[in-house]
């Protein structure tokens, strides 16, 4: 039962035991955290603070200090919006969809993808917050009795439905995660010394202990949690682009943006998990748990979901084109030659040529280079959000009302605050969580794990 | 899997899940009743060999999920049609369903909103888990890499020990009910 094809690579490397694998996961959480966290985490909390300042600005004086006008009134708070949400889909199909397919090598990941997750849609959140303007008043998107007789949300726009979507995924990708960590919180409480410590542990742990019948209901929960959270986040991104395409702007008024928006969001959250373990294995020598192959895995998907993205380009240009509508032609045609062009040829490059260099498998699985690519695809998938955005809208029907659109320090101070932000809490995550499912990665270990595999080869199946 | 109040309960501690599986067949073929197994991860076949039946968990969680659409439903149909009827976008609003078709996303987000927080607090409850709750397992070893099987005394003691020992366990104490 414990077979697997000698074929597969291993995905837990070296002679380990299931005590090795604990005392591995619980390292980062029972020892002094490492100088470069510290680095790391002052340069975040700075970043954080300057955005948080940049919020209390804008809230204070109002949106007139963010960088619109009247053609171009949605600009840097949507692009960043869409692109975090998109960062935030990875972390669920590495946990969901990749689990229905019974994908192991997500087990070394998936803990850390989630985290990202919902890091990044806390972060993504902020956005319409802070563009309402009057923040406390933004209890009024739910729909709650009132004493304007009753005046109710509108159900038929695309904004509410975004309400119920990141709201919903938010708290389902929570308790996803939290379902997945309870028996690993119980652990570390096992093992704790320090009294605070075990206290806190215990807490979070909500007094697990691992019985038999709480380990299949775990499986079952797991399972049918994956099976609601696959549907769940191929929705949200669909939802986010309704945004747009159930307006009627040339290049927003776009059948193809549901299944577009969800490859970009999978292309740009693999991105981000590779950006992430990539540091996260080497601060915490975790190389054994999340290894080459795993990286050559995420690279593949990165090469896959780009390569979707870029027939999705060259099908919205053809469409246009072939429409024969001129404003939805010519649309498409100020976006590559008109004066967005460095915009939109960055994006090209970052998101369609980039990830073609994966084919090679020299070099997709070297480490530097992945790390070079992850970040340059992130800083593509931006671009991409603001060419949609920005270059539709820029030039309106009326050729007085054509502007252009420079950030305020303020726009600039907020989406370098949500940075910030979402790395302070990555690392603190990363300090205080473990940050690989430690309890599945267990029921790998003598399939998957290299020194079980190597036995297995030696003496044959049994 | 309740105890039955008047027998011991022996505990056997075990190193490998393997060894386990195997034991709780064997004993369970020689007529011992295991009533419970802690383990540091799920073991493949264990419920089964337990003879533990079907968690219900999923089956909760569709009726939860129908309750939210049929919540969104109404919602939508009680805001947007009777209480309040506008036209939005000229889009009809005359029926419930023929204004249908721009609800289907809250209705989609409710059902997996109802269905997975439900299902999860259902969990919770059944499991005895909540914030600050005693920690279940005997033994701390078990959330590490040992197994802890427990076995109601009904014959001599000294056969299920032996028998234990016989099957791989480490460490055997008895529990006093």
């Amino acid at each position: 039962m414990h077979y697997e094809s000698p074929i597969r690579n291993p995905l837990i490397l070296g002679d380990k035991s299931y005590s090795d694998i604990t005392n591995d996961i619980a390292r980062p959480v029972e020892s002094k955290a490492p100088r470069l966290w510290w680095i790391a985490f002052s340069i975040a909390f700075i970043m954080f603070l300057w955005g948080l300042g940049c919020i209390f600005y804008t809230i204070g004086t109002g949106i007139g200090v963010w960088g619109l006008n009247k053609t171009v009134d949605w600009a840097w708070d949507i692009t960043n919006f869409v692109w975090w949400v998109g960062i935030g889909h990875a972390g669920t199909l590495i946990s969901a969809v990749l689990l229905l397919f019974r994908q192991k090598w997500r087990m070394a990941i998936n803990r850390s993808a989630e985290a990202m997750t919902i890091f990044s849609v806390i972060q993504a959140g902020l956005f319409p917050l802070i563009h309402m303007g009057r923040i406390w008043m933004a209890f009024w998107v739910m729909p709650i009795p009132n004493q304007f007789g009753s005046l109710w949300v509108n159900f038929n726009s695309p904004l509410l439905w975004d309400v119920f979507a990141i709201s919903t995924y938010l708290t389902v990708s929570a308790v996803f995660w939290y379902v997945g960590l309870i028996p690993d919180f119980a652990m570390i409480r096992d093992r704790a010394i320090n009294p605070v410590q075990k206290h806190i542990y215990k807490i979070l742990s909500f007094g697990w202990g691992g019985k038999a019948k709480h380990w299949q209901r775990f499986e079952e929960v797991s399972l049918v949690l994956a099976g609601l959270a696959t549907p769940l986040v191929l929705s949200v991104h669909t939802i986010v682009s309704f945004d747009f395409a159930t307006s009627v702007i040339p290049g927003w008024h776009t059948t193809i943006f549901p299944p577009y928006f969800v490859a970009g969001a999978i292309f740009s959250g693999f991105a981000m998990v590779q950006t992430l373990l990539l540091i996260v294995r080497k601060i915490f020598k975790m190389e054994d748990y999340i290894n080459i192959e795993h990286i050559e895995m995420m690279n593949i998907v990165i090469m896959l979901t780009g390569s979707i993205v870029g027939v999705a380009y060259i099908t919205e240009l053809f469409v246009a084109w072939y429409s024969g509508v001129e404003y939805e032609q010519y649309a498409f045609l100020n976006r590559a030659t008109g004066p967005y062009w460095w915009a939109y040829w960055s994006m090209m490059t970052c998101n369609v040529f980039s990830p073609q260099l994966m084919w090679s498998k020299k070099l997709r699985t070297n480490l530097v280079f992945t790390f070079v690519i992850s970040i340059v695809v992130n800083i593509g998938m931006w671009f991409e959000r603001f060419v949609i955005i920005v270059t539709s809208i820029h030039r309106d029907y009326l050729p007085s009302s054509w502007s252009m659109f420079s950030p305020t320090f303020v726009d600039i101070g907020i989406f370098i605050g949500t940075i910030g932000f979402f790395f302070v809490l990555f690392l603190l995550y990363a300090r205080s969580f473990p940050v690989i499912a430690q309890a599945e990665l267990k029921t790998i270990l003598k399939s998957s794990g290299e020194n079980f595999k190597k036995h297995h080869g030696d003496h044959g199946t049994h | 899997m309740g105890h039955t109040k008047h027998n011991p309960i022996i505990r056997a501690i075990f190193n490998d899940d393997d060894i386990v599986l195997d034991a709780v067949k064997d004993l369970r073929a020689n007529g011992y009743n295991v009533s419970e197994v802690y383990s540091p991860f799920p073991i493949h076949g264990l419920d089964e060999a337990l003879g533990l039946k079907r968690t219900r968990l999923s089956t909760a969680a569709f009726f939860y999920g129908l309750a939210g659409l049929f919540f969104a439903s109404w919602l939508t149909y009680y805001t947007m049609i009777m209480d309040w009827p506008q036209n939005i976008g000229g889009k009809p609003n005359a029926m419930w369903f023929l204004n249908m078709p721009s609800f289907v996303p809250v209705m989609f987000e409710l059902t997996v909103f109802f269905a997975a927080h439900l299902m999860c607090w259902s969990y919770f409850a059944v499991n005895g888990l909540y914030p600050g709750a005693k920690a279940q397992n005997p033994d701390p070893r078990t959330t590490d890499d040992h197994f802890l099987m427990e076995v109601e005394l009904e014959g001599e003691e000294t056969d299920l020990t032996a028998k234990l020992q016989e099957l791989g366990a480490l460490e055997i104490s008895k529990i006093e009910a």
